[in-house]
């Protein structure tokens, strides 16, 4: 199992709204 | 961290996982940084369905850490809607899956004062100041709760 972290945090805020969820939003330098 | 199996399932179960790079997406940090003042980086914000900020880790912390924390803001994300049964649950998990890490202690106070608030029995709020005088007797909570006794 792996986190597929997205980046079009726009629509993943509206998402959330939407299902009621949660969002962990990871500000990162790390190597991509 | 993030690798790590425990850690993945935890975030695939409790949230939509998203992440703003540095670097890479500059023009993302510079808006998302502003909104939500990241000004470091690891920094990983717990946000309600709102998009408002309920937890904030900041810094790099060895597995247990960071898993006790993840956890804990999810705990009282629950605590602050009220939802004590579920709250106190979430508290208790760190205790018992993760006692060794930072987080565990406050997590024991904090399922306490769930029990209490779901109860309105004040045995509850006694039994945890009893629990604080056989673990973590040295932490902050631990003094905290002693007004308990």
């Amino acid at each position: 199992m792996e986190i597929r972290f997205r980046h079009d945090v726009e629509n993943v805020l509206k998402e959330a709204r939407e299902q009621n969820k949660p969002v962990i939003l990871d500000f990162s330098a790390a190597p991509m | 961290m993030w690798p790590d199996e425990r850690v993945a399932r935890f975030v695939n179960e409790n949230f939509i996982p998203a992440r703003v790079h540095v670097k890479d997406d500059a023009a993302a940090f510079k808006k998302y940084g502003e909104q939500y003042n990241a000004q470091w980086t690891p920094t990983v914000l717990e946000l309600d369905p709102n998009g408002e900020e309920f937890y904030r880790v900041e810094g790099f912390l060895p597995l247990d850490d960071f898993r006790a924390q993840l956890m804990l803001g999810r705990a009282h994300m629950d605590f602050k809607k009220a939802k004590w049964a579920e709250a106190e649950k979430r508290f208790r998990e760190i205790v018992d899956k993760l006692p060794n890490a930072e987080a565990a202690p406050e997590a024991m106070y904090w399922a306490g004062v769930s029990r209490y608030k779901g109860t309105q029995d004040a045995t509850a709020l006694k039994e945890t100041a009893k629990s604080f005088t056989q673990r973590y007797t040295d932490s902050s909570w631990a003094k905290k709760a002693s007004i308990w006794a």
